[in-house]
């Protein structure tokens, strides 16, 4: 069975926010909730690079340890999906999330705080597929269309990949190897900086 | 103040009060439904609406829904669609 995920090739994003765009035209995603944003990394300077960033679909994912309802599942694929119906909005996930995934829309009357908002793989949410009411709470859900999600598969240059984790791996480990670079640019090194001490990163394996 | 345009600044406070009342009724429900989570179907069900269904695969079957994402994830490929 596919362990759905998504990687985001930094030397190919170009920042043209297209996968924002068809996640928020896929999905009906209300004014104020962004379930995909696109984050530059040294902004106007040599060097500059871009990932797109939603739900990264943990395995062990943090908001489900800290819920305090039990509102999230994760499906077969290894999508992480919560329900709306038990969630209360109380914000524990968008605190644990690292990724800063959990959305809250200010649907209420007077702005008040709705229930959490996040990407779903397009995997729709516990609704009957297809239905009115799940596309009215999570969205379209495309896997169960038989598609991918729309935001990777809309990606113009292809840095967004999406989909089984291993084929994903796959295509992005094929890129780094025929272009000779790139690996570094994504990975530890990048998220928390280079080890203090004078101590040498790991290198990339290619294999 | 003369007591007409109070009356007129009276009226329109009223309004306005009656008009932030309304607010409420555009208010879609959000309370609490079940206590416990509901069970979601297989994405290998398909859905509902079958003019949205990709063509490729059969609904209920896992096999064939497997196969068609594999298939859909390798045209994220450029290396295979260019061959």
């Amino acid at each position: 069975m596919a362990r759905m995920k998504f990687i985001c090739d930094a030397e190919r994003c170009i920042e043209c926010n297209g996968c924002v765009t068809a996640c928020k035209a896929e999905h009906e995603v209300p004014w104020g909730v962004n379930r995909r944003r696109v984050v530059t990394l040294s902004d106007g300077q040599p060097g500059e690079r871009s990932i797109s960033v939603a739900c990264m679909h943990c395995s062990d994912a943090p908001c489900m340890a800290v819920c305090p309802v039990d509102c999230f599942y994760r499906t077969d694929e290894g999508v992480v999906l919560h329900d709306k119906d038990v969630c209360i909005g109380c914000g524990y996930c968008s605190y644990a999330c690292p990724f800063g995934a959990p959305q809250f829309p200010t649907n209420g009357t007077f702005g008040l705080r709705g229930k959490m908002d996040k990407c779903t793989f397009c995997a729709g949410g516990p609704e009957a597929n297809g239905s009115h009411e799940e596309f009215e709470k999570y969205g379209s859900n495309r896997l169960a269309e038989g598609k991918l999600p729309a935001c990777a598969e809309m990606c113009s240059t292809k840095a967004l990949l999406g989909g089984d984790g291993d084929v994903v791996a796959d295509i992005f480990r094929t890129r780094v190897l025929t272009r000779g670079k790139g690996s570094e640019v994504w990975g530890w090194g990048t998220a928390y900086g280079q080890p203090a001490g004078g101590a040498k990163p790991a290198e990339a394996t290619k294999s | 103040m003369s007591a007409p345009s109070l009356k007129r600044w009276a009226a329109l406070a009223a309004a306005a009060v009656a008009l932030g009342g309304l607010a409420a009724c555009g208010e879609k429900p959000q309370e609490a439904g079940t206590a416990t989570k509901k069970v979601d179907a297989k994405a290998w069900d398909g859905v509902q609406r079958s003019s949205y269904m990709a063509e490729g695969w059969k609904a209920g079957d896992r096999e064939s829904w497997e196969q068609q994402l594999k298939a859909r994830n390798q045209q994220q490929n450029e290396y295979t669609r260019a061959r």
